[in-house]
């Protein structure tokens, strides 16, 4: 027996690709720009809000039938705020450190458009199990994007990778530093996302000419 | 010549021939044209073919570009080895600047920044003609000029070339490629570079040739720009006169120092008609006008010598025009026909605010002592604002003339056919 049929694996595999919530729907940049200098900033970035858009997703979609549609955005607003601090207090917990790098975007999960966009598009009107599912995909679709720039701007940036000096030690000019190779200033600070982000969307619309909208 | 020997040309004529259709076609295409006029004409519709096409355009820019060069590879070395056995106690143009020696350096430091900047433009815009599967565009030939002109001379080839490769790309090439552009590609290019490697891009050793090499050592040099020791209120320091800032011998980047030869080519670019002189005069008017209000707050002792600011508040504001690039910026980057405003009201506003923003950045940012190319990108993303107002403006006033002009015959007859005459 599959694990998942196939309408349910498209859940999860549509928003990786051809409906990604970042270079398709546009959604969630504000996130994309401020974390990704830094690859592990990316990653628990992309965990947190896998972790509130799965079970947020859940919870709105239990509740579904019993949210009274006039106030049901103060509502998802609730639940989402629960799930962001239960985040936010772990991260201060075990990983304080990081926390602080991330700072202000954690709580900000709350008005990621990513979140709000999936409990009223889907989570409304599915089931628990169909909603686990899109949240993940929606997530995951996020995530790659995150991973993706965070991994290009810690590399270009900084010249390492989760914080290891994979391209040598630009101080003591040992590996790829000693041949006069030097760390690019631009992608530390925030318009490179944009451009790292603009180029994925770039490379994404030549493979798949069907995405590009008509003018 | 012989019908039958094969000339290059014909070689080249040949081949494309060859590869009509295909996909490589773009590459042929572009290099026929790029070596030679060609020979073919239209055979459909009519056509009005101008001598002041594209490439005419962008040769007459390289033209006023070329003395501007010429003078920055003797610079190089002028730079050079004053910063080493002191500047002459008499100068003497033939002995001391217009030396083999000094031409040396710039041929071995300015040359090669030439060559990466077009090599890498060149093969960028061959690739994307080939991909695009159109013609060439002529557009990298006055940007490949320009990005040597506007860089510290010991900029590292590896790092001018990204900055290119991102330039080209990114400032231009996703927009659609030439003349659908948002900003100057030769600035995105620089800007790329100091946000990148701001290191390379300020302090006192990047602008003379050898002085980061020999930096920390004995034989330590350094070559701090003008706007550099005004910025650390240092003005006493400096031992530049006035004329040495308006010939150019002074440190900077490689080609923005000549201001009088920036001048002849900035006029020559006027009665050719390729540049326009609303822009320039406007930028002019512009630098000018924030230069006297930075003078005026100076002068009603708002500013103490202590402030920061002084240094460069208290700088006489002509002499902006003088030193950085302001008017390298003015004459061969802000007239940037694809870029500037497009109307002529507009080129005055547009203008005008590259100036102003100018100097205002000069003097109030100290992390970017040159506010040029800040000032003429902002205005460049705000270009066709300024076109959309001039323009609802111009319908406007036609509007409330025709609204009088109809409104009138009942006045008296007369009166009202002239109006009509006149806005008919």
């Amino acid at each position: 027996m599959a694990l998942l049929t196939k309408k349910d694996a498209s859940l999860i595999t549509d928003p990786l690709a051809d409906n990604n919530p970042i270079t398709i729907q546009v959604l969630g940049i504000c996130s994309a720009l401020a974390i990704t200098a830094e690859l592990k900033a990316s990653i628990v970035m992309a965990v947190a809000v896998m972790f509130v858009l799965g079970l947020g997703n859940v919870v709105i979609s239990l509740m579904r039938n019993i949210i009274p549609s006039k106030i049901r955005i103060i509502v998802q607003l609730i639940v989402v705020a629960t799930l962001v601090i239960v985040v936010d207090q772990v991260l201060k917990a075990f990983a304080y450190e990081l926390s602080k790098t991330l700072s202000v975007f954690v709580g900000l999960i709350i008005t990621n458009c990513i979140i709000m966009g999936r409990f009223e598009a889907f989570a409304l009107a599915n089931g628990p199990w169909r909603s686990f599912l899109d949240g993940i995909g929606n997530s995951l679709g996020y995530g790659v994007i995150l991973i993706i720039v965070g991994f290009f701007r810690e590399l270009l940036g900084s010249g390492t990778l989760l914080g290891y000096k994979v391209l040598g030690d630009p101080i003591a000019k040992t590996g790829l530093y000693a041949t006069g190779y030097e760390n690019n200033g631009f992608m530390i600070i925030p318009p490179a996302a944009l451009i790292v982000v603009g180029i994925i969307i770039w490379v994404q619309r030549s493979r798949n000419p069907a995405l590009v909208e008509d003018n | 010549m012989s019908d039958k020997k094969l000339t290059f040309k014909k070689r080249l004529h040949i081949l494309k021939h060859h590869y009509r259709g295909k996909k490589m076609a773009p590459a042929f295409n572009a290099l026929h044209t790029f070596l030679f006029a060609p020979d073919e004409t239209t055979h459909s519709g009519s056509h009005v073919r101008a001598a002041d096409d594209l490439k005419r355009t962008m040769n007459t820019v390289i033209m006023a570009l070329i003395p501007v060069l010429l003078f920055s590879m003797f610079n190089a070395g002028y730079q050079h080895y004053s910063a080493i056995n002191g500047f002459p106690q008499e100068f003497s143009l033939m002995n001391d600047f217009l030396t083999w020696d000094n031409f040396w350096i710039g041929i071995i430091k300015v040359l090669p920044l030439v060559v990466v900047s077009y090599g890498v433009g060149l093969l960028i815009e061959f690739i994307f003609a080939v991909i695009k599967g159109h013609e060439v565009e002529e557009g990298y030939l006055v940007t490949g000029m320009l990005v040597p002109l506007i860089v510290p001379i010991d900029t590292p080839l590896w790092m001018l070339a990204v900055a290119v490769v991102f330039g080209v790309v990114i400032g231009k090439e996703v927009f659609g490629g030439t003349g659908m552009n948002i900003l100057n590609p030769a600035l995105t290019i620089r800007a790329f570079l100091f946000f990148a490697y701001p290191t390379w891009m300020s302090g006192d050793k990047v602008w003379v040739y050898e002085a980061v090499e020999r930096a920390g050592g004995p034989d330590a040099i350094s070559g701090e720009t003008i706007l550099g020791y005004l910025a650390q209120n240092k003005a006493a320091e400096m031992s530049y006169s006035v004329s040495d800032m308006f010939f150019g011998f002074i440190p900077g980047s490689v080609g923005e120092t000549p201001t009088f030869l920036i001048l002849l080519g900035g006029l020559f670019l006027i009665f050719s008609k390729i540049a326009s002189w609303r822009i320039m005069l406007s930028a002019v008017i512009g630098s000018l006008v924030m230069g006297l209000i930075f003078n005026g707050v100076v002068d009603a002792g708002w500013i103490g010598e202590t402030s920061k600011f002084y240094g460069l508040m208290s700088f006489d504001f002509w002499k902006h025009l003088i030193v950085g690039g302001l008017a390298f910026g003015i004459v061969y980057m802000a007239t940037d026909p694809v870029t500037g405003a497009q109307t002529n009201r507009g080129k005055w506003f547009y203008g005008f605010f590259i100036g102003f923003l100018s100097v205002m950045i000069r003097v109030f940012n100290p992390a970017y002592p040159e506010g040029v190319f800040l000032a003429i990108l902002l205005m460049n993303v705000f270009a066709p604002t300024i076109d959309h107002y001039v323009v609802r403006g111009n319908v406007k006033r036609r509007m409330k003339r025709l609204k009088n002009a109809t409104i009138l015959p009942k006045d008296s007859a007369g009166k009202a056919n002239e109006l009509h005459a006149e806005t008919a």
